[in-house]
């Protein structure tokens, strides 16, 4: 155990790997190549089209002790995982990682099969109930919680290698062409798939909408896929996205979005070229409207839209205010009707999104993005993996990522969840570190860290609830009381990586 | 004051709490909560100095908090404890 | 100038909801109503009025005047309101159903009991009575007169429909003369002029008409069940731009008089004396409020020093 940079206790060795200490956000590089797969030689006359997902499975050469992954492009609708996991234990094979973009609710199905040695790690963060029964000590299975563009970075960079990407594909034909845009597990954007089309060692297209070759426009080509396979279905398509997402109603929240739309105006960058991402919460999409008006009143022409992409981004899209959208991810069926047809409204990989190990990912060229917080310290260092109960719920998303590139993050977030003060003297896990934010937007005040006293100045001058971060933890606390910090056992049952690969913090088991 | 009968008062909305008191030879407080790793103790506490304050000692009192203030938690047991008379 | 206190926006809080009341600090409106009447059920009077109680007291460094809407006084609840509610020190009540001039004197003479009792001044709580049935619009000018205590009629057109047998609408016009009753009722009477609530909180533009159409009749102030309502409403009490700029003209004119030891100007050739310049202080008051102007008006500017 070492102490890293942020006074974390973190293991250099977890579940038999080596792992660097996080020391800042900006200083370590990358010493490698290129993570490298075999070249590959498939002539004329070979079938890529094998059946069922059973036969790909075989015909990947999955054994015991490998690697796997999947997209969440389908997030909360995907039955791929699932499938994929009876599947292999049918077969017999042991001891396998999944490594996929990120693991959801819906995938607590898979529980059965990590008590079983079916699948004996995770690469990758989790939502919901696999989470919080490893937090709890009740499945024995380490995890690395990682970011999108720090996944991306451990694909590229070779750290985790993958065995066999099985990518859920809704727009297939049969020599392994495919997007996201079309039939009745369309997603859109899949963005998340990308390196691991490019860096897994086999690349099995999963598909339930077989069509024609060649399917157009291509997506992930057949130069990069080994085989394909159908199912019945890939996902619940009503959980896929969303049919609308919207702006919050709540006076609070309205309360909170009209303050972040007041950081944006006073920061100065709300001019041309202005590029900016939310999230897809309805105070993120109340910041979103704001920022609509400010561009119109303003007659500003944006320069770009990005992140996961909703209906709202659509719009602005349209309307004139941006010239271009950057697509990871379609968060709602606008998104997806509009990357179909929309030149401007751009796909784009995980590690252009977010990754810090390349030549220079879009975060870098954001002005402006609104994050999301479960708790937030007064070092400005921010949580939205563990929750109040001690146990890892939340995967980082972009959080980090976005943060570190964008010129401006602003936190947005309730002062009190249900009593729970979002200041606090110490947060239970750090996913993001200060340093990367710039300010906090709740309704009882705004913190701006010290790294911007210019703005700082400003926000004051236009009479902004400006307060100290120590200053509004206290008002908080007047209200809800001093929290009990969460008690933790020694042992660390996860990981949290920061974007470079370094190890922010650990996740422990929590007390009973 | 004397919990004569079994009543109770609050709702199960966030940041609300239902309070349930009944009669008993002794005293008992439960605490339930949202925010029980946190915030448990201190909800127990202000349970406590309401039923002091009330000059209640024996009773069962049953507290399923959905993360209310100290105020409401006060108001809440203060209205059990009326009912029950 | 003794009693300079906006209301333009006067916020109903139901009282037996915990969610709601713990976020009254946060809402931007000049006035809340915390709702014992028609927003409890009759089960939760009870809990209701010991939850606000509590409430209140643990609200004291207020940023907001906080009235408390008791149920009538000749329900069973009306007085046990006033027992747990005063101690707990709302600013004033707000009373419904105040058919008469009777009434009101009735809760005037329950507060002056108490105010002595707790050895606080006489006057100490504000009333403002709800002109919400045809009986009330009809006795409103007495109404207006029957108490010091009383700050502004507010007028309640729900209830008022419901007394009439006839449906509300969007524009309003069914709420005409019942509106300039009740609003002339108050300014003869020297006080402050209440609009009715608004209820379609999706309604924004209709919100703003109704709004700026009762600050022409002479309302300085709306009642609201909505917090999104807020921005709107002190939209429409907002002075306009040209507003502002002759009040500040106006007020610069009268200070530079002051200093030639002059009390009457003249300004563009017109006169300004002592209305023209206390309406011009009101409205800068307004603006500075509203964050429309950097700088308080101090009330000297009308008289002077003494």
């Amino acid at each position: 155990m070492v102490k890293n940079s942020l006074g974390r206790l973190v293991p250099e060795v977890f579940a038999g790997k080596t792992y660097t200490p996080y020391k800042d956000p900006w200083s370590l590089q990358p010493h490698c190549k290129r993570g490298t797969r075999d070249i590959k030689r498939i002539d004329h006359n070979a079938k890529k089209l094998v059946g069922n997902l059973r036969d790909g499975i075989i015909a990947s050469g999955l054994k015991d002790g490998m690697t796997i992954s999947t997209h969440h492009a389908l997030r909360n609708g995907d039955h791929l995982l699932n499938q994929l996991v009876k599947e292999i234990d049918a077969l017999g094979i042991r001891d396998i990682k999944i490594a996929s973009s990120s693991v959801h609710a819906i995938h607590s199905e898979i529980i059965p099969y990590i008590r079983k040695g079916v699948i004996t790690g995770l690469e990758c963060g989790v939502n919901g109930m696999i989470g919080e029964l490893i937090s709890k000590g009740e499945l024995d299975c380490p995890v690395v919680v990682r970011s999108h563009g720090g996944r991306a970075r451990s694909l590229i960079t070779g750290e985790v290698l993958v065995d066999v990407a099985f990518l859920a594909a809704p727009y297939c034909d049969e020599y392994g062409n495919f997007n996201g845009f079309y039939g009745p597990s369309a997603c859109g954007s899949l963005g998340y798939a990308i390196p691991d089309s490019i860096h897994a060692r086999k690349v099995v297209a999963v598909t339930d909408n077989l069509v024609p070759y060649p399917a157009v426009p291509v997506g992930i080509p057949q130069s990069v896929v080994d085989f394909v396979v159908t199912v019945k279905s890939l996902g619940d398509p009503k959980k896929i996205v969303s049919t609308s997402t919207r702006i919050t109603t709540d006076p609070i929240g309205l309360q909170t979005a009209k303050y972040a739309a007041m950081v944006i105006e006073a920061s100065g960058l709300m001019k041309d070229g202005f590029s900016f991402q939310t999230g897809t919460g309805g105070i993120s999409l109340a910041v979103a409207d704001h920022v609509r008006n400010m561009m119109r009143k303003g007659k500003i022409k944006g320069s770009f839209g990005c992140g996961g992409i909703t209906g709202y981004f659509v719009d602005m899209l349209q309307e004139g205010l941006f010239r271009a959208l950057f697509d990871v991810q379609c968060f709602d069926l606008k998104a997806v009707e509009s990357i179909g047809r929309n030149q401007n409204h751009q796909e784009m990989s995980a590690s252009m999104y977010a990754s810090p190990f390349n030549a220079g990912a879009v975060v870098n060229r954001l002005d402006c993005v609104i994050l999301s917080a479960t708790e937030v310290d007064v070092d400005f260092n921010v949580n939205v993996n563990t929750e109040s109960t001690g146990y890892l719920l939340h995967n980082t998303g972009g959080h980090s990522d976005c943060a570190a590139g964008a010129k401006l993050s602003i936190i947005v977030a309730p002062a009190i969840r249900g009593r729970l003060p979002i200041i606090r003297d110490r947060v239970t896990t750090v996913t993001t570190p200060g340093e990367t934010i710039g300010v906090i937007v709740t309704e009882r005040g705004i913190a701006v860290n010290d790294k911007f006293p210019e703005l700082k100045e400003e926000l004051i001058k236009r009479r902004a609830p400006v307060k100290d971060i120590r200053q509004l933890r206290d008002e908080i606390y007047a209200i809800t009381g001093a929290p009990r910090p969460l008690e933790f056992e020694d042992k660390v049952v996860g990981l949290v990586e920061y974007r470079d690969g370094s190890i922010i913090d650990a996740i422990r088991q929590v007390k009973k | 004051m004397k919990i004569m009968k079994k009543s109770q008062a609050g709702t199960s909305q966030s940041s609300d709490l239902m309070v349930v008191v009944e009669p008993a030879n002794e005293l008992r407080v439960e605490v339930e909560s949202t925010v029980k790793r946190q915030y448990g103790h201190l909800i127990k506490a202000v349970v406590e100095k309401t039923l002091a304050d009330s000059g209640v000692t024996a009773g069962i009192i049953r507290v399923n908090d959905r993360g209310a203030l100290d105020y409401a938690i006060k108001a809440r047991v203060e209205t059990a404890l009326q009912r029950a008379q | 100038m003794t009693d300079f206190k906006l209301r333009r926006s006067m916020l109903y809080v139901p009282g037996n909801m915990p969610s709601m009341l713990q976020n009254i600090p946060l809402f931007k409106c000049d006035s809340i109503i915390i709702d014992l009447e028609d927003g409890v059920n009759y089960a939760e009077k009870d809990a209701a009025r010991i939850l606000v109680t509590n409430f209140l007291q643990n609200y004291r460094k207020r940023s907001q005047e906080v009235l408390v809407r008791i149920n009538p006084l000749y329900t069973k609840w009306g007085y046990d309101d006033l027992k747990m509610i005063l101690p707990a020190g709302p600013d004033g009540i707000r009373f419904p159903m105040a058919e008469t001039p009777e009434l009101v004197r009735e809760l005037d003479e329950a507060l002056t009991k108490y105010e002595k009792q707790a050895g606080l001044e006489v006057g100490h709580f504000s009333i403002l009575p709800s002109i919400e049935t045809i009986k009330s619009v009809l006795n409103a000018y007495e109404i207006a007169k029957s108490s010091k205590r009383l700050t502004g009629l507010a007028f309640g057109a729900e209830d008022f429909t419901a007394s009439m047998g006839i449906q509300r609408t969007r524009t309003g016009e069914e709420l005409f003369h019942a509106r300039m009753v009740v609003v002339w009722a108050a300014k003869a009477a020297g006080i402050q002029a209440i609009d009715t609530v608004f209820s379609d909180a999706n309604d924004m533009e209709a919100l703003l008409h109704e709004t700026e159409m009762a600050r022409k009749l002479g309302y300085t102030g709306k009642s609201m069940v909505n917090p999104r309502q807020i921005d709107v409403i002190h939209q429409a009490f907002a002075p306009k731009q040209e507003e502002i700029d002759h009040a500040l003209k106006v007020v610069e004119a009268i200070k530079q008089a002051r200093l030639m030891g002059t009390g009457v100007i003249s300004l563009g050739g017109k006169m300004v004396d002592a209305p023209v310049v206390k309406r011009a202080v009101t409205t800068l008051q307004i603006a500075y409020a509203q964050g429309l102007i950097n700088e308080q008006i101090n009330e000297e500017v009308i008289y002077g020093k003494e």
